[in-house]
């Protein structure tokens, strides 16, 4: 597409994008969010940027890719059951800790934050891996 | 015993991270691997035939039933000593014979894994796990008979041998579920205490059959015994350890392990003392019609397989005694003849009796295993195969039933051997220099090992069988009997009955060999008689039953799989919405909330929106207004998700929604312009079929309205969210959370989508 304010902004609004979606990702378990939604908001973001440059490009420049953001995914969701399979529990149950941090509270990390992080990164291969294989011919 | 059965599948796999130097000894490696476990079966001899021999039970999942029992008895240990005893000299003879191929560590793998399989069977007491290693071992067999995959004869043989193997297989899964169900276990324990109740319900006919169609498949008897001489495309250490030793004994042996259980009936004696006969009669006369050495051994192996299959149908002790001898007097010669065959292929270039002939210039060590191995064969003094005939003809004799017809098939049978084993030695070893490819020689020590010591064994052990008798014999008679029975092996047996058949058979043998050796005509005669009669050829009969399944079946695709998109989703919405208005009428007692407002009158506002775009989408004239209009309603609907709270689903439905449009276009540039291809008819039918389905929802909304939902599981969620998950957002944790598995499933569905998109789109068409 040749719009340059598209191309000069894209830039901006994808790492946007991605922050949100980062945050998004991460305040899930608690409010709206999680990461079918954050995986969505990282792949729209990566997809905007293609359209305003260069599919091909971008896809040359990703430095992860899509197959490789599945395979990750996979794993991720795949490690967060490990837990409670250390912990003789019943599988997949959720492990929760919880690490004090002085005046900010105490910050509370579970093994669900894992399998959200795998499903983040699942959506945002498998969403990639459609729009890339769509994207061109040949 | 499971740690070896472990140590088995470990240094299979082992094997491809092998370094270079030690590769090229792997066949030796593996040898001694196997020897190490003969030693240790070996050594368990005391403590395996002393009551009811080692029990081991692991608790897998107990919920169901399922736990892995292994149990070495006498008769397993028979089979491990086999298995591991005769391994040892495969993998020797092997390490000679694979030099010169490629892929010899697919071939090891394959084989040594076969050895653990084959352990694994005999070793097994509950059924279902026997199953597992039974199958895994038919399809071990598949892969190693077509380990030449460039041939396409070794191709087919493998295919079939595979479909018959694991077809029966099947049979015999079903028929252990059938009978497993009448005792409530498949623990063999059980099945023997529970004997009684088996062979008097209804079930066991059925059983009873489905098991011997597993037995007999697996092991070649007729009619299945067409696999076999195809398998001997394999190269020759798989034909010698697989296809004459172990594998196709393991329907012997499950015959034999469950004799205690189902034996003892008409049925069980009728049906199998029937086969087998048959088998040993057809093998044998089959088999002197060869001209392939390979080939003549596979038909005698068929032959030797009825005859074990024969003694357990007669079930007496003295049958069941005659066939644990036969067990080892054939797993000794035929293995040792089959490494010879091999053997004489490599050196002189070709396995046809028409080109050999006066080897025993050039490889006389051969030679004098080959007349030892073959006088085994023949059953004559003094080799173990002696006393093993005696002791079958001793049995055949005093078979209850059908006495007189397994008597007269039984010396038919053994006179075709005597012919068979007598024209093998002359048409190879003596007469006229044969007309060779290759110079023969006799290099190679390895090659003799196996054989060598086997021919050894059956002379020594038949020189002095009480050794066998009381060491192994006894036990395995003692543990398929279930109570001690002495056993007592002499060569020499008096002058009797059974000695006047021997003569006879000899007579008769050695007159058959001397017409056809000398009249040329004799055997081509024979051969065309065999063609006459036996019109049917097995293999043919089987090949022409299979393309006609494959026929059939890809008839049956093609009317389903038609590959036109439109009418499969066509045909999915016909029916559902069939199926629907059927559940709608069956449940219509229900009354129409008519209680509909227009306020908030923003919201009655977004459902116009939405449905002028929906029904624009429709007619619109062009792609990119349809997709636009589409995404309309999509943004519409997640507003009102917006207004009712959901958000995550509202976020979720926009993210989709833009999604979605952005991937239309894409796909938008890869269609052909838009145009108006169908005829009127076919549009008024699809209008008439999306109404139908469109109201049937419709009505199916309006009806949610009146449904109660059951509140308990999604106030539990609500009210656990916080507590136990340690989350506010409620739909989050359901997601990740209480129910993970789901979210599991979805994920594993769209990447298996994301490569049915990636595969379709990115695979040339050719």
């Amino acid at each position: 597409m040749n719009s340059v304010i598209l191309q000069l902004a894209s830039p901006y609004v994808r790492s946007l994008l991605v922050f949100f979606s980062l945050i998004a990702l991460l305040r899930g378990h608690n409010y709206p969010g999680g990461g079918f939604i954050g995986g969505l908001l990282t792949a729209l973001a990566i997809v905007f940027y293609s359209f305003a440059l260069d599919w091909r490009q971008v896809q040359k420049k990703l430095k992860v890719k899509p197959e490789t953001y599945i395979a990750l995914g996979l794993a991720f969701v795949l490690s967060s059951f490990l837990p409670s399979l250390f912990q003789s529990e019943v599988l997949m149950k959720g492990v929760w800790v919880s690490i004090p941090m002085g005046i900010l509270g105490k910050l509370e990390l579970g093994s669900p934050l894992l399998f959200d992080t795998g499903v983040f990164m699942g959506v945002i291969g498998v969403t990639l891996l459609f729009f890339f294989t769509l994207a061109y011919r040949k | 015993m499971q740690y070896i059965l472990l140590i088995y599948f470990l240094f299979a796999l082992g094997i491809f991270i092998l370094p270079g130097w030690l590769k090229k000894h792997v066949g030796v490696i593996l040898a001694l691997v196997q020897t190490l476990f003969f030693v240790y079966f070996f050594s368990k001899i005391p403590e395996a035939t002393n009551g009811h021999g080692i029990v081991t039970v692991i608790h897998w999942i107990p919920q169901i039933g399922l736990n892995l029992e292994f149990l070495l008895n006498g008769l397993s240990l028979v089979f491990a000593l086999l298995i591991t005893g005769i391994g040892t000299l495969v993998f020797l003879y092997a390490s000679a014979y694979m030099k010169s191929y490629e892929g010899t560590d697919k071939f090891y793998f394959q084989l040594f894994l076969f050895g653990g399989a084959m352990l694994g069977l005999v070793l097994s007491a509950n059924l279902i796990q026997l199953f597992v290693f039974w199958e895994l071992t038919s399809y071990l067999s598949f892969l190693l008979i077509s380990f030449f995959n460039k041939k396409e004869l070794a191709r087919k043989a493998a295919f079939q041998s595979l479909i018959i193997t694991a077809f029966g297989g099947l049979l015999l899964l079903t028929g252990v579920l059938l009978l497993g169900s009448i005792v409530d276990s498949y623990s063999v324990t059980d099945w023997l205490e529970g004997a009684q109740s088996i062979k008097s319900s209804e079930f066991y006919l059925p059983g009873l059959l489905l098991i011997l169609a597993g037995a007999f498949t697996k092991s070649a008897q007729f009619p299945f015994h067409f696999w076999l001489p195809g398998a001997m495309q394999a190269p020759t250490p798989v034909s010698a350890y697989l296809h004459s030793a172990t594998m196709v004994k393991a329907g012997v042996f499950l015959l034999a392990l469950l004799n205690p259980v189902l034996g003892g009936t008409i049925e069980w004696t009728y049906i199998i003392t029937l086969v087998g006969v048959t088998t040993m009669f057809l093998g044998a006369y089959f088999s002197i019609t060869q001209t392939d050495l390979k080939a003549i051994l596979a038909y005698t192996t068929i032959s030797s397989l009825g005859i074990l299959v024969l003694l357990i149908g007669i079930d007496t002790t003295l049958s069941i005694k005659a066939a644990m001898l036969f067990l080892f007097v054939h797993a000794f010669y035929k293995a040792a003849l089959f490494m010879v065959a091999g053997f004489i292929d490599k050196k002189t270039g070709t396995r046809e009796l028409s080109k050999l002939g006066g080897l025993y210039k050039h490889m006389p060590i051969t030679f004098i295993i080959s007349i030892l191995a073959l006088l085994s064969m023949a059953g004559l003094p003094p080799t173990l195969g002696f006393l093993g005939k005696e002791l079958i003809y001793e049995a055949k004799i005093q078979s209850p039933g059908i006495a007189s017809l397994v008597l007269i098939l039984g010396v038919a049978g053994n006179t075709l051997m005597v012919a068979v084993s007598m024209y093998f030695m002359f048409k190879v070893f003596l007469g006229k220099q044969g007309d060779y490819p290759k110079q023969p020689n006799e290099k190679g020590y390895l090659y003799l090992l196996g054989p060598g010591v086997l021919t050894l064994l059956s002379l020594l052990l038949g020189l002095s069988p009480a050794v066998l008798g009381d060491v192994l014999v006894e036990p395995a008679l003692s543990s398929i009997r279930k109570e001690f029975i002495d056993v007592e092996l002499q060569l020499w047996h008096g002058f009797n009955d059974v000695f006047l058949l021997s003569l006879l058979t000899i007579v008769l043998g050695m007159t058959i060999f001397v017409i056809a050796l000398y009249k040329k005509q004799f055997l081509i005669k024979w051969r065309s008689i065999n063609n006459r009669i036996f019109i049917i050829e097995f293999t043919n009969i089987f090949n022409q039953l299979l393309d006609g399944f494959l026929n059939f079946s890809e008839r049956n695709t093609k009317r389903l799989q038609h590959g036109y998109h439109r009418f499969y989703i066509l045909t999915v919405i016909v029916f559902a919405s069939a199926l629907l208005w059927f559940e709608v009428y069956v449940t219509r007692n229900w009354v129409l909330e008519t209680q509909f407002s227009l306020t908030p009158l923003y919201i009655s506002g977004l459902v116009a929106i939405i449905t002028c775009s929906t029904i624009y989408a429709a007619i619109a004239r062009s792609r990119i207004a349809t997709i636009i209009s589409m995404g309309v309603t999509g943004y519409g609907i997640s507003l009102i998700y917006l207004y009712y709270s959901a958000v995550d689903l509202a976020i979720t439905q926009i993210l989709v929604e833009t999604l979605v449009v952005v991937m239309f276009v894409l796909v938008l540039q890869r269609l052909p312009l838009f145009e108006t291809l169908s005829s009127k008819l076919t549009r008024v039918r699809d209008l008439i079929i999306s109404l139908t389905f469109g109201s049937v929802m419709t009505v199916l909304a309006l009806k949610a309205l009146n449904v109660e939902f059951n509140h308990s599981i999604s106030d539990m969620m609500v009210k656990n969210s916080f507590v136990k998950a340690h989350g506010k957002n409620v739909v989050n944790v359901i997601l990740v959370d209480f129910r993970a598995l789901d979210t599991l499933g979805e994920v594993t569905v769209l990447i298996i989508a994301a490569m049915g998109v990636f595969v379709l789109l990115k695979t040339k068409k050719t």
